[in-house]
């Protein structure tokens, strides 16, 4: 890895203090404070200070031997840059996940489910030193391609059209067909950001010339596409232009023009309303048509927008990073003397984003999020210039090696879940429990952060936990799971679209899990159902308790779960069934089971 | 089968409690819910007792406690076609205005019924911010910060109810409610400070588990077994912090207190007083929550961002609606004697530009705007600062979003020298030191 020179000066100096450090011996307390002072202020002066007067007992492990990167170039990478930032920031990494622990969490991520008992077992009973890399590549293959497109048709419908399902210019049937189909034949990413990017047609199934791409755009192209050009720039550049609409970014470098220029390239595309003979829409149609330019002139269509002194300035269509197309408006064709005329905006857009180097970096970003609760940037969708990036050359080089692999998002996928780092306990030791990003810190990936399933994940998983009998076809599936993730959500109903969620940890969430239908459903007693198999079995009780505990949280109980358990069977006066519901509630309801760990 | 009194609330704090937000004020007792199982049975009387209850509630809390309704209007509404008329104006628009029960403060016509509630309200017509896009703009009128990376900053409501819950030791329902709208969370003062959001019918879901107490208590004994152990493998903050809002859920679903939240109680009068729409029954639950303790409700408005078509959709639909129930909710504060000690703040993310655009709507335009605000500590009956004659242009003292939420700390008696430790432990001022708007206060 290439180094600048003010970050090997850096380097040196920590392996001088790194040296003092291994003088003296100060308590926990202290070698916590001087980790947070090394991630939050990193300045030179201060290092040299706190080695000088703390000279704090530091060991540092990290190094001693390689960690397993399995022969892929990928995952040395990201294990030696993320070691580089430990050993920067003088933190121990925790010891690797158990596991119970490694499968849940890959299974969570990869699939958006935990594990059943069996596919835990396999993976667990399994001594083969390269079973995390059969596992991975198995939850990426065929055996679970409808599994991984429907929990990524999750992810990436709330990022494209948000939650909420009351819209009625998103089909959010439509964008999942779209979503399922991209994602089933693992779509390599540039041409997924195409498709998107450049649909036309009706967003509805079952139109006529129906496209589920379209729903990305057909619900922000009121206002003259403000949000279509905001929300495509967030998306799939990183960029945050909203706010540099109306007046110059105070604190980056967006200007204002950059904001209107972008915004050019969406005026020939027209969301057309179908009704259904009432007045409820039935379909949205997203199309292209000659865009006459709000001075009239077709051959050169200008917009205007106003400056915040009142002046109205002219833009064109041109990208961030400052190439220009024809100013035309009008859509391609050829005159009757064989000469064409005309620009695709949106086309000539989509090339130019597929070419350029922000769209790999965001692509990044936004999964190495997904994997580890944090970018390399908060939020993950912000890489502008004004923001730090954590491990900017990590960064860089992942979104070179994936366009080499074709713009294959499984790939990344794969070198990110093999990773040393991915692979750590969640459980924090002195050595780093400074790297605490919740509390506002750079994350440094020294040990597994905490989070919270999504409410899809927590679905997902307690039918898996349950073994609920599936039935109807994917999208009935997805229908009733929509339905049920309604009752958290909040829209705001502005322009924007956003809209947030009561499955955010708060008491409407607790109180659905503490009484709701669906955590009924997961705990009835009913003949054939999950809890009566395990109760009339021929397993003794405290194999009974066991078995609830693997299959929600991938361990067993403890002795003294155990004996709670066993009291519980004592108050249901043997009535086992109950008891075990009365467990298998207090298992469901845990943090252990709610929280990716 | 022993049940431990505090399944969730004796958990132990972990090395880095000490870096987290403030511990709960001294004064606010941690009842765990076995002290409310006598009471369970009471939630089977008749509604008259409770009644009493709350009358007699209220007229011991009229002397002591404190309290804030924030009045949102999502969306950024159009201030000058409401609050600050430009009447001739090429920017401003078909609506007249209207004089009211404070001396020379005129409003919109279509604001008639608030218009004989003016004496009672401060309007500050020289709103000045930067942030025009809905996110930061929500995030920055409900915090005083604009958004950074590295920190989440508490909302108003976290704020105040972290500052006044002490006031009220006895209340079993969350400190800060939300009603019809999802506000701004807790930030860095954590899940024990979020909103409690519920929808305006009043109704809060999945209350009730279905089988005896007895066996709830032994539910939660094995639940709190597994809770603890997970904390004490110290895998991170969320791990306790999901205890914390047990704890409150389970203190919530026995307490009687929830009654607050039924507005069908209420005499039909007093309902169709505050009009019978989703923002007309969440100011009535605000005021029953306030009577019944609770610091904070906020009460959210949506359907501001009228970037078509203002005028008819101000006319016909939203300022009937707002005027209605924001003009009942002061006269029944009034009435009830619990004005002086209820902040109320009528706000958005941001106003709406004065030119009016090709579609007939106005856009984002946070340069030149207003609040409302009244009650508590505030001076009454006035318009502060002015605009100029097109409403482009403050031409006073500019204010903002820290100015006012200052000046609403101020009137409840919150002082402004208080400092909290953010995640990150860096000192954080109440109000990031904004400036208290002295025109406010007599």
């Amino acid at each position: 890895m290439r180094e600048s020179g003010a970050e090997l000066c850096q380097r040196r100096l920590h392996a001088r203090v790194g040296l003092h450090a291994r003088v003296g011996h100060v308590g926990g307390e202290k070698s916590v404070w001087l980790q947070r002072a090394l991630l939050r202020g990193r300045s030179l002066m201060l290092l040299a200070l706190v080695g000088a007067m703390l000279a704090p007992a530091i060991h540092i492990q990290a190094a001693e031997r390689a960690a397993e990167d399995y022969g892929i170039p990928e995952v040395r990478l990201i294990n030696e840059a993320v070691r580089a930032g430990w050993q920067d920031a003088r933190l121990t990494p925790s010891g690797a996940a158990t596991d119970g622990e490694w499968c849940r969490r890959v299974y969570l991520d990869l699939v958006g489910r935990i594990p059943t008992l069996s596919e835990l077992e396999a993976f667990t009973k399994d001594s083969t030193a390269d079973k995390k890399l059969r596992l991975v590549d198995r939850l990426l293959g065929d055996a679970f391609v409808d599994e991984y497109a429907r929990s990524w048709t999750d992810v990436w419908t709330t990022v494209l059209v948000g939650r909420d399902t009351d819209n009625d210019m998103v089909s959010r049937p439509g964008m999942r067909q779209f979503l399922r189909r991209a994602l089933s034949k693992n779509l390599p990413y540039d041409q997924f950001v195409r498709e998107l990017v450049t649909a036309s047609g009706s967003n509805t199934p079952g139109a006529e010339n129906f496209n589920g791409a379209t729903n990305f755009l057909a619900g922000k192209m009121e206002d003259n596409g403000i949000q279509a050009a905001a929300r495509t720039a967030q998306v799939f550049l990183a960029m945050q232009v909203q706010c540099t609409q109306c007046h110059n970014h105070p604190f980056n470098k967006g200007k204002q023009n950059q904001f209107w220029e972008f915004n050019a390239f969406f005026r020939q595309a027209r969301a057309l309303r179908r009704f259904d003979g009432g007045n409820d829409v039935s379909s949205v149609e997203l199309i292209d048509q000659d865009f006459a330019g709000e001075g009239g002139d077709p051959e050169e269509a200008e917009i205007y927008y106003e400056l915040r002194n009142g002046l109205t300035k002219v833009a064109y269509p041109v990208f961030i990073d400052g190439a220009e197309i024809s100013k035309s408006g009008y859509l391609p064709g050829t005159m009757s003397d064989g000469t064409p005329y005309g620009v695709n905006r949106r086309h000539e857009l989509a090339e130019m984003m597929v070419a350029s180097p922000l769209l790999s970096r965001a692509i990044v970003n936004r999964l190495w999020g997904h994997f580890f609760g944090y970018g390399f940037t908060k939020p993950v969708d912000d890489l502008g210039e004004h923001n730090t990036v954590t491990h900017p050359q990590l960064l860089d080089s992942l979104a070179e090696s994936l366009v080499e692999a074709s713009y294959d998002t499984k790939e990344l996928m794969r070198w990110i879940v093999l990773s040393e780092a991915y692979g750590l306990s969640s459980r924090t030791t002195r050595g780093n429990s400074a790297d605490d990003p919740a509390m506002g810190e750079q994350p440094m990936f020294s040990h597994f952060y905490l989070r919270q399933m999504t409410a899809e994940q927590l679905y997902e998983s307690l039918l898996t936990a349950t073994r609920a009998d599936l039935t109807g076809n994917s999208e009935e599936q997805a229908r009733l799971k929509d339905e049920w993730l309604g009752q958290f959500v909040i829209a705001f109903g502005t322009d924007d679209g956003a809209d947030s969620t009561t499955f955010n940890g708060s008491i409407p969430q607790v109180l659905m899990m503490f009484n709701g239908a669906m955590i009924k459903a997961a705990t009835a007693t009913g003949k054939g159902g999950f809890l009566d198999s395990v109760a009339s079995s021929s397993m003794p009780n405290a194999k009974k308790i066991e078995v609830l505990y693997e299959a929600a949280l991938a361990r067993r109980p403890t002795r003294r779960e155990l004996v709670v358990a066993n009291s519980l069977i004592g108050a249901r006066e043997g009535d086992v069934t109950a008891a075990l519901q009365d467990v298998w509630w207090a298992v469901l309801n845990s943090n252990e089971f709610i929280i990716n760990h | 089968m022993p049940i431990t009194s505090r399944p969730f609330a004796s958990l132990a704090s972990p090395s880095w409690a000490s870096h987290s937000a403030q511990p709960l004020p001294a004064g606010m007792s941690r009842r765990h819910f076995m002290s409310h199982l006598a009471g369970a049975a009471a939630l089977a009387a008749p509604a008259t007792t409770f009644t009493n209850t709350l009358l007699a509630n209220a007229q011991d809390m009229r002397k002591r406690h404190k309290a804030a309704i924030l009045l949102w209007m999502g969306g950024g509404p159009s201030t000058m076609d409401i609050w600050d008329l430009k009447p001739g104006a090429p920017t401003g628009g078909p609506f007249k205005q209207i004089s009211t029960s404070a001396d020379g403060v005129a409003i919109s016509e279509h604001m008639p019924l608030m218009a004989q509630q003016m004496h009672q309200m401060a309007i500050v017509r020289s709103m000045s911010t930067r942030e025009a896009d809905h996110m930061r703009g929500r995030y920055y009128m409900h915090t005083g910060y604009v958004p950074n990376p590295n920190v989440e900053h508490p909302s108003y409501g976290s704020v105040i109810a972290h500052e006044l819950a002490s006031q009220v030791p006895d209340l079993e329902i969350p400190p800060f409610v939300s009603v019809g709208g999802g506000s701004v969370g807790p930030g860095f003062l954590g899940m024990t400070w979020a909103p409690f959001v519920v929808d305006s019918s009043g109704r809060v879901r999945n209350l009730d588990m279905g089988i005896d107490q007895t066996r709830v208590n032994q539910r939660l004994e094995m639940l709190a077994t597994i809770e603890k152990r997970f904390i004490g493998e110290e895998r991170g903050g969320s791990a306790r912090d999901h205890a914390k809002v047990l704890d409150r859920t389970v203190k919530l679903m026995t307490s009687e207190q929830m009654k607050a939240f039924k507005i069908d109680e209420e005499p039909e009068a007093v309902r169709e007083r505050y009009g019978t729409t989703g923002f007309g029954r969440g100011c009535l639950m605000a005021r029953r929550l306030v009577e019944q303790g609770v610091p904070f409700v906020e009460v959210d408005l949506g359907g501001w961002d009228n970037h078509q078509g203002i005028f008819n959709t101000l006319a016909d639909n939203k300022l009937p609606e707002l005027d209605k129930a924001m003009s009942a909710l002061v006269e029944d504060l009034v009435q009830r004697g619990i004005y002086d000690d209820t902040a109320v703040i009528w706000m958005g993310e941001f106003g709406r530009t004065p030119n009016i655009n090709g579609d007939g709507g106005r856009d984002h335009w946070a340069r030149s705007w207003s609040v409302v605000v009244g009650g508590a500590g505030f001076r009454r009956g006035v318009a502060v600062g002015e605009t100029s004659s097109d409403g482009k242009e403050i031409i006073t003292e500019p204010y903002s979003s820290q100015d006012v939420m200052a000046s609403v700390l101020k009137s409840l008696g919150i002082s402004l020298e208080t400092t909290f430790t953010a995640t990150n432990g860096r000192p954080m001022k109440i109000a990031n030191s904004g400036r208290v708007i002295q025109e406010l206060f007599a």
